[in-house]
């Protein structure tokens, strides 16, 4: 039994369905359509299917999904918490399923009704008590306005500009534009159009902005000598980590020490302890992108470059193909598709398989994150 | 509080501070018009938001500590539309964090606003600027009693 996750396992299958605004299915039916394409992808019997992973804010479980998909006796579930933090846990929970012998096909699955569905922030009646009493009230109601406090501070302390934040969406509208299943597919961006676009919370613009999507994604992880005789090229899982910082709270870390270093730095610190490489020896990056400011913070918490140094990083056409980190190939969730991340996943996995529609040359690494500012994840993948 | 949080919906339709226990007593403190923080009783350290131990010493004793009520803004956002309705009617308005005085790595959430009762977006924009000073004062809304914040006569 292996000591460590160290490619002890890959992705062998992805899948997904279309991206837009709004699709007529419901989420249970998008859940089981991206999951049976993963396996058809993978060349895996559904009925072999025994270990289940997904996170929170999915209204679809493994119980309605596994009698759906007609999978077998599942031995392995979990459900990660905080949203769209635990994307890249779900791959980390069923690789440490997998390599301890818990378990031989593992699904991972994201399905959301975000575009058509309601917005959570909209819900007064489940007004969390703690910390929502401390903030709600005062207006402070939307992730974009949690984020943009951090992001305005940041700004502040490190001479941070629009511009910065324009880089990113910039790169991941380029990337759309590129992916022909991206919901900005032939919707290109211009600073113009950023500048003067309208604010929803000032700092924060439209454009900085994700997408509201309907959509679903899955993965399929097994074994690395299983691996093997699949379909496609293993993706292996070189490294996995979540991160809960000591004194974190959540998308509102407003009550400690350093606010603007946040779960990016722990998980971080542990995926590069485990790994056989480190970020100057990333190809690609698929960062979890909610909101711009994410990919400084992110950038920095995953030691691209020093701390204040995140938005500088972006300059000269850093994140764009042929930049010093290319990254949110597939356009991501400010311009593929908005479905808490788990489309990074997929797309890190094209990446190494050489197929994204954006492909970076000869990539053999590439790191996926989950959401910065709440309790995150991240993995490291290698071809 | 007494009071159930949805039936106490103020008019103006401003979403009410759900208190928990471990947050009741803010609020109490806040009725008569003080700002206090958690503090623990045995090695003194101030904690927000509150809980039941003390992270550093694990003491389940605290008290509540009363603040000057000065601070600065350490960030601020103006919330635009889509809000909800009664938030939508003021905005764009604006959101300050303020650490205070007391006791910087703690910082409020809160709204600069010209006097304790004017609205969220009484203030010129142009006079939000972090690192402003500000005190508390307290508004009375829905049966309830929340800090706002005034600048600081310069
Ligand atoms: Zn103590």
């Amino acid at each position: 039994m292996a000591a460590t996750l160290k490619d002890a396992t890959a992705i062998v299958g992805i899948g997904q369905t279309a991206f837009a605004r709004h699709l007529p299915q419901s989420e249970k039916e998008l859940a089981c359509r991206a999951i049976l394409a993963a396996l058809a992808d993978a060349g895996i019997d559904p009925g072999e299917v025994d270990a289940f992973s997904s996170y929170t804010m999915e209204e679809t479980d493994e119980v309605e999904v596994a009698k759906a998909i007609g999978a077998g006796d599942v031995t392995f579930f979990s459900k990660i918490g905080y949203g769209g933090g635990g994307s890249c846990a779900t791959v980390g929970h069923l690789a440490a399923a997998v390599a301890t012998g818990q378990a031989t096909v593992g699904v991972a699955w994201r399905s959301r009704k975000r575009g058509s569905g309601p917005r959570p922030w909209k819900n007064t009646a489940v007004q969390l008590p703690t910390p929502g009493q401390w903030t709600r009230p005062f207006g402070l109601l939307r992730p974009a306005d949690e984020i943009g406090m951090l992001a305005r501070r940041y700004m502040h302390e490190y001479g941070a500009t629009r511009d910065h934040l324009f880089n990113v969406a910039m790169a991941c509208r380029n990337r759309a534009n590129e992916n022909p299943t991206a919901m900005m597919y032939e919707r290109p961006l211009t600073r113009e159009m950023y500048m003067t676009s309208r604010m929803i919370s000032d700092p924060l613009c439209l454009f900085d902005n994700c997408l509201e999507t309907d959509g679903a994604l899955a993965c399929v992880i097994v074994s690395a000598e299983r691996a093997r005789d699949c379909r496609h090229k293993p993706v292996y899982v070189h490294s996995a980590a979540q991160g809960l910082p000591s004194q974190h709270h959540g998308m509102v870390n407003y009550w400690n020490d350093d606010p603007l270093s946040g779960p990016a730095w722990t998980a971080a610190r542990h995926l590069w302890k485990q790994a056989d490489f480190g970020p100057q020896d990333v190809d690609v990056a698929q960062i979890y992108d909610a909101f711009t400011p994410l990919i400084p913070l992110s950038l920095e918490g995953y030691g691209f470059c020093g701390r204040g140094e995140g938005a500088a990083f972006t300059e000269g056409g850093a994140l764009e193909l042929g930049g010093r980190l290319p990254i949110n190939t597939g356009g991501g969730g400010l311009s593929e598709a908005y479905v808490h991340g788990f489309n990074l996943i997929n797309e890190g996995v094209k990446q190494l398989r050489g197929v994204s529609t954006a492909q970076v040359p000869d990539a053999t690494t590439c790191l996926v994150t989950a959401g910065e500012g709440v309790p995150t994840s991240a993995i490291l993948l290698r071809s | 509080m007494t009071t159930a949080p949805e039936a106490a919906a103020p008019a103006d339709g401003l979403l009410l501070p759900v208190p928990d226990e471990d947050g009741a007593p803010f609020w109490e403190y806040a009725a008569r018009g003080e700002l206090r923080v958690q503090a623990c009783t045995d090695c003194g350290r101030l904690r927000f938001p509150p809980r039941p131990c003390c992270p550093h010493c694990r003491s389940f004793d605290s008290e509540w500590r009363r603040m000057s009520g000065r601070g600065r803004i350490w960030s601020y956002v103006r919330p635009h539309p889509p809000l909800l309705p009664a938030y939508a009617a003021q905005a764009p308005y604006n959101v300050i964090l303020v650490e205070l005085a007391d006791a910087p790595h703690i910082r409020l959430a809160g709204n600069l606003v010209t006097s304790a009762d004017a609205p969220l977006d009484s203030v010129d924009p142009a006079r939000l600027r972090i690192g402003a000073r500000v005190h508390v004062v307290f508004t009375e809304l829905g049966g309830m009693s929340v800090p706002r914040w005034l600048l600081e006569k310069s």
